[in-house]
């Protein structure tokens, strides 16, 4: 292959390193008109009263919007395919508000400033209601945080639970009770913010013919068009949505979050209007990692087989419940398909509470999933006397073996059968082992104050959602055996506009500086269901390999018609006949756009799989803990990653040097802290912490070789599966330094130093 | 509130209130390589240098940079040719969404002009001003390093 597994510039690379106006903010606008909410102070109340005179009697002031403007449509934030999975529980405003952070007005005005002073000047009564913020409490409250009637596609809106699932194979409680070892364990995960640095940021405004057009950081373009379509009762012919570079996504932007304001502003002003929220906003009312409360139960036989596990997930949604159900289903997935156990059982509730709301970030459910895993697997080898390498090796799934749990247990609905084509999980771990000096650290007797340790966990993600996630692709040739690549895959800073320009070209046989990628844009390029998921590489790698195929077919066909011979093959960028007659792509495209067999080259293309195959990590953690002050420094990350056929190495790369501070700050730094009124106290860079250039340690990024038959050129995917590992391998690496197991994330000094007091 | 300055090497006027921040002028000047992140100088994506130092645009109100020397990524490179920071970003795969890239090529340039025997240590303690979410900044980290190194290089040769 020329290109697939090489390094090349991204085609975005030159724009972005001169600091081009490439994203949304980059644009100047006339008459823009500024748009603030106004968020609810308390943690759940009725509006009694909202009075916006003084408000719209502020010079500049153009309009406050409140519940009483709008007719109640309810809807899902999650920008999901359609019918979405989540539950229909939002409402653009509300009469009630249920978090510290949900939408009680909206203000356009002629500055940000006046926006903001107009915020001041809305007088609001609320009327306080009981409000729960533990998951658990919530279930037996004793008031429903959402109505029955009005949502839709909530599981039991009375008792508070917003999804669940419920699942067994074989016989869990008969497989656990014949064991020779079980072992178990109760284990959190707290809230995390994405923290992209580019803040959610839309701008909305009529084009000449009078169609809405919608410049917004999403990563779901095409699900922003299909949603305010909806919401707003106009025509999806009369949206247009582009989405622009992004900066940084990683789940926060798979989310409507605030499109639908700026789209009613210019609606019903006529002028365009501009929403950014503030890092403040991000951190409190944007979108979070799920927590969740997870009990696992692992039952062994004699050979430190697995026979059975056992997971309970008890989810907190916050007060609406985008991507509740899917987030803890994926959860589900992640704890069963990684090891071989005959009986598997899994039961799960996502609940509302009063507090902010949780979405979709990278793993999605799957960190949740591989902490108590991982950590148990750590617990159980200590206990069983081997080696926690070897009893991931001995347990793990193998090529061939069918991952029963995925049938089960699909997106929101029932699954599709999955067979493992290829897993190179095994050879993660021996070169992990290697790289991370395992055997020796492992060995090392600690004393003293700073005491040192190893540990490690394994993880497996998806490659896209079977049997839902779609791509396409257009391409079309130029004269000068360019290609103009369009898709709707979303690049969100990931680089897969590069990536899939590799495929592309890979196919045609040129260089990728002969491919104009245009991505994300509804009107200019063909559907795609959206950045998440870990499923641009794989489905709309897939939908561009085709098309570019189909597009190579076609200049096959014109060439041997233009060289009039019926037999030709395609030899670098020329079409050769076996008798030494040839025609070069230039030539082929120049005369049928002018003289000859005239025609568009072009190819297209849609892809879907009911396949969804697995990437694998395998993460070292060397760590030191100061058992004076209870600190943990990570000193070393070895994260050796299966994503089969690497398409761009310092691409992916990339992907997994980004992942793993983030499953560093999760496991160590990253803290949500509420006070009794559920208000968040952590709201800005400096007391939410995540990792700077400073915090590193030594990263020790690794693929093995690999190959999936059902992927383009054999890839799967690298974005999510890097961030999966880390956490469990710090917890079980500070057991191994000094003997603590902290269920509960993030680990902090106080719990290491009441672990050594006991 | 009338304020003189020289930006990206050219005089400047500007006519702003008194609370503007350098950041609103800037971005209202069509300057878009100073991002917004934090509004509160800890995310460091609006960096830009000021006298040669680096300094957080969000911080700065207008009538700080009076009789300043104000310089922001526009002025680094020609229609043609990259600045080595920038294409040692470029070839190393230093930015992935590149909204942070501009504020760290800013600070790897202030600290390029005050220190090019700056080690790796200090490239990360400047680095951390400039939050990623993206990179880890290894790569990033691996681009600086390359920059001061050819600098140190020049440096040797005149």
């Amino acid at each position: 292959m020329k290109v697939i597994g090489k390094d090349t510039r991204r085609v975005d690379g030159q724009a972005l390193v001169r600091g081009k106006a490439l994203f949304s903010d980059d644009v100047k606008i006339k008459d823009l008109l500024h748009v603030k909410i106004l968020h609810s102070p308390v943690a759940h109340a009725h509006i009694q009263n909202i009075d916006t005179k003084k408000a719209e009697a502020l010079n500049g002031v153009i309009r406050v919007y409140t519940y009483k403007d709008f007719t109640p449509h309810y809807y899902t934030t999650a920008g999901q395919g359609y019918p979405e999975p989540s539950p229909r529980d939002t409402l653009i405003l509300d009469s009630t508000v249920r978090y510290v952070g949900d939408r009680v007005a909206f203000v356009a005005a002629e500055t940000l400033e006046i926006a903001e002073q107009a915020l001041d000047l809305i007088e609001v009564e609320y009327e306080e209601l009981p409000c729960v913020f533990d998951a658990e409490k919530a279930m037996s409250a004793g008031f429903a945080i959402h109505k029955s009637d009005g949502p839709t596609g909530i599981h039991d809106a009375a008792n508070n639970i917003a999804a669940h699932l419920d699942a067994e194979l074989g016989d869990v409680e008969k497989a656990l009770s014949n064991s020779s070892a079980v072992f178990e364990g109760t284990y959190t995960t707290p809230f995390v913010q994405m923290a992209s640095i580019e803040p959610h940021i839309s701008i909305t405004w009529l084009d000449e013919h009078n169609r809405l057009v919608v410049r917004t950081a999403t990563q779901v373009p095409f699900h922003v068009r299909r949603i305010l379509a909806e919401i707003l009762d106009i025509p999806i012919a009369r949206i247009r949505v582009i989405k622009p570079r992004i900066g940084g996504g990683f789940g926060g932007k798979q989310e409507i979050l605030n499109e639908e304001l700026v789209a009613t502003v210019t609606l019903s002003t006529g002028r365009p209007a501009r929403i950014e929220y503030t890092r403040e906003e991000e951190l409190y009312a944007a979108r979070l990692r799920h927590p969740e409360r997870l009990s696992y139960r692992l039952g062994f036989d004699d050979n430190q087989l697995l026979t059975a596990i056992d997971v309970n997930i008890l989810e907190n949604c916050g007060a609406y419940g985008p991507h509740a159900l899917t987030v803890m289903s994926v959860t589900a997935q992640k704890a069963l398909s990684l090891y071989k156990a005959p009986h598997i059982r899994v039961i799960g509730n996502g609940v509302y509470t009063n507090l902010p709301i949780g979405g979709a970030y990278r793993g999605y459910g799957a960190p949740q999933a591989l902490f108590p895993l991982e950590s148990l697997m750590d617990e159980a080898a200590n206990e069983m006397g081997i080696d926690p390498i070897d009893l991931r090796l001995k347990n793990l799934f193998e090529v061939g073996d069918d991952i029963p749990i995925a049938k089960i247990l699909g997106e929101g609905r029932e699954g599709y059968p999955m067979v493992l084509y290829s897993t190179e999980i095994r050879a993660c771990l021996h070169e992990g082992r290697r790289l991370s000096n395992w055997d020796h650290l492992r060995e090392q007797k600690q004393t003293g104050r700073y005491r040192r340790g190893i540990g490690v966990a394994v993880a497996g993600q998806g490659s896209g959602i079977p049997g839902i996630d779609m791509g396409s692709a257009f391409i079309k040739m130029n004269e000068d055996a360019s290609f103009n690549l369009q898709i709707g895959a979303t690049d969100l800073g990931t680089g897969s506009d590069t990536a899939l320009a590799q495929i592309a070209a890979e196919v045609l046989n040129v260089t990728v500086d002969k491919i104009i990628v245009y991505s994300s844009d509804t009107d200019m390029t063909p559907f795609d269901t959206g950045a998440y998921a870990s499923s641009t590489i794989y489905i709309s790698g897939s939908a561009v390999k085709k098309a570019a195929e189909n597009c190579k077919e076609m200049i096959l066909e014109q060439g041997k018609k233009l060289l009039g011979v019926e037999h030709a093959e395609i030899i670098d960028t020329r079409v050769v006949a076996p008798n030494g007659k040839n025609i070069s792509y230039e030539d082929i495209c120049t005369k049928t756009f002018y003289t000859d067999e005239q025609m568009q080259i072009m190819g297209t293309a849609s892809h879907l799989s009911y396949d969804s195959p697995p990437p694998f990590n395998a993460s070292f953690i060397e760590l030191e803990v100061d058992t004076l002050s209870g600190i943990v420094r990570v000193i070393k990350v070895v994260s050796v990653t299966d994503t089969g056929q690497v398409i761009n190495p310092k691409m992916a790369e990339g992907q997994v040097e980004g992942a793993i501070p983030q499953a560093l700050g999760m496991a160590l730094t990253e803290f949500m802290p509420f006070d009794e009124k559920g208000r968040m106290l952590n709201l800005d860079f400096n007391s939410y912490h995540i990792y700077t250039a400073r915090d590193m340690p030594e990263l020790v990024v690794r693929f093995v070789k690999s190959n999936e038959p059902t992927g383009p050129y054999g890839a799967k995917a690298v974005a999510e599966i890097p961030i999966n590992a880390p956490a469990p391998a710090v917890a079980n690496a500070v057991y191994n330094a000094v003997g603590v197991r902290i269920r509960h994330l993030p680990i902090r000094p106080d719990m290491i130093l009441d672990g050594l007091v006991s | 509130m009338i304020v003189q300055f020289e930006l990206n090497g050219r005089l400047t006027t500007s006519d702003t209130n008194p609370g503007t921040t350098l950041l609103e002028y800037l971005r209202s000047s069509e300057i878009y390589s100073v991002k917004h992140g934090c509004d509160h100088g800890e995310c460091g994506a609006c960096t830009i240098l000021i006298n040669n130092k680096a300094h957080n645009a969000c911080l700065i109100l207008m009538h700080q940079v009076a009789g300043k020397k104000i310089e922001t990524l526009e002025s680094f490179s020609t229609h043609e040719h990259l600045h080595p920071s920038q294409k040692a970003f470029l070839d190393g795969g230093a930015a992935q969404c590149g909204y942070c890239t501009p504020g760290m090529l800013m600070s790897i340039e202030a600290l390029n002009r005050e220190d090019q025997s700056a080690t790796e240590e200090d490239v990360r303690d400047t680095l951390s001003a400039n939050l990623c979410r993206c990179t880890g900044y290894v790569k990033p980290v691996e681009a600086a390093l390359k920059v001061l190194a050819a600098s140190n290089d020049a440096e040797g040769l005149s």
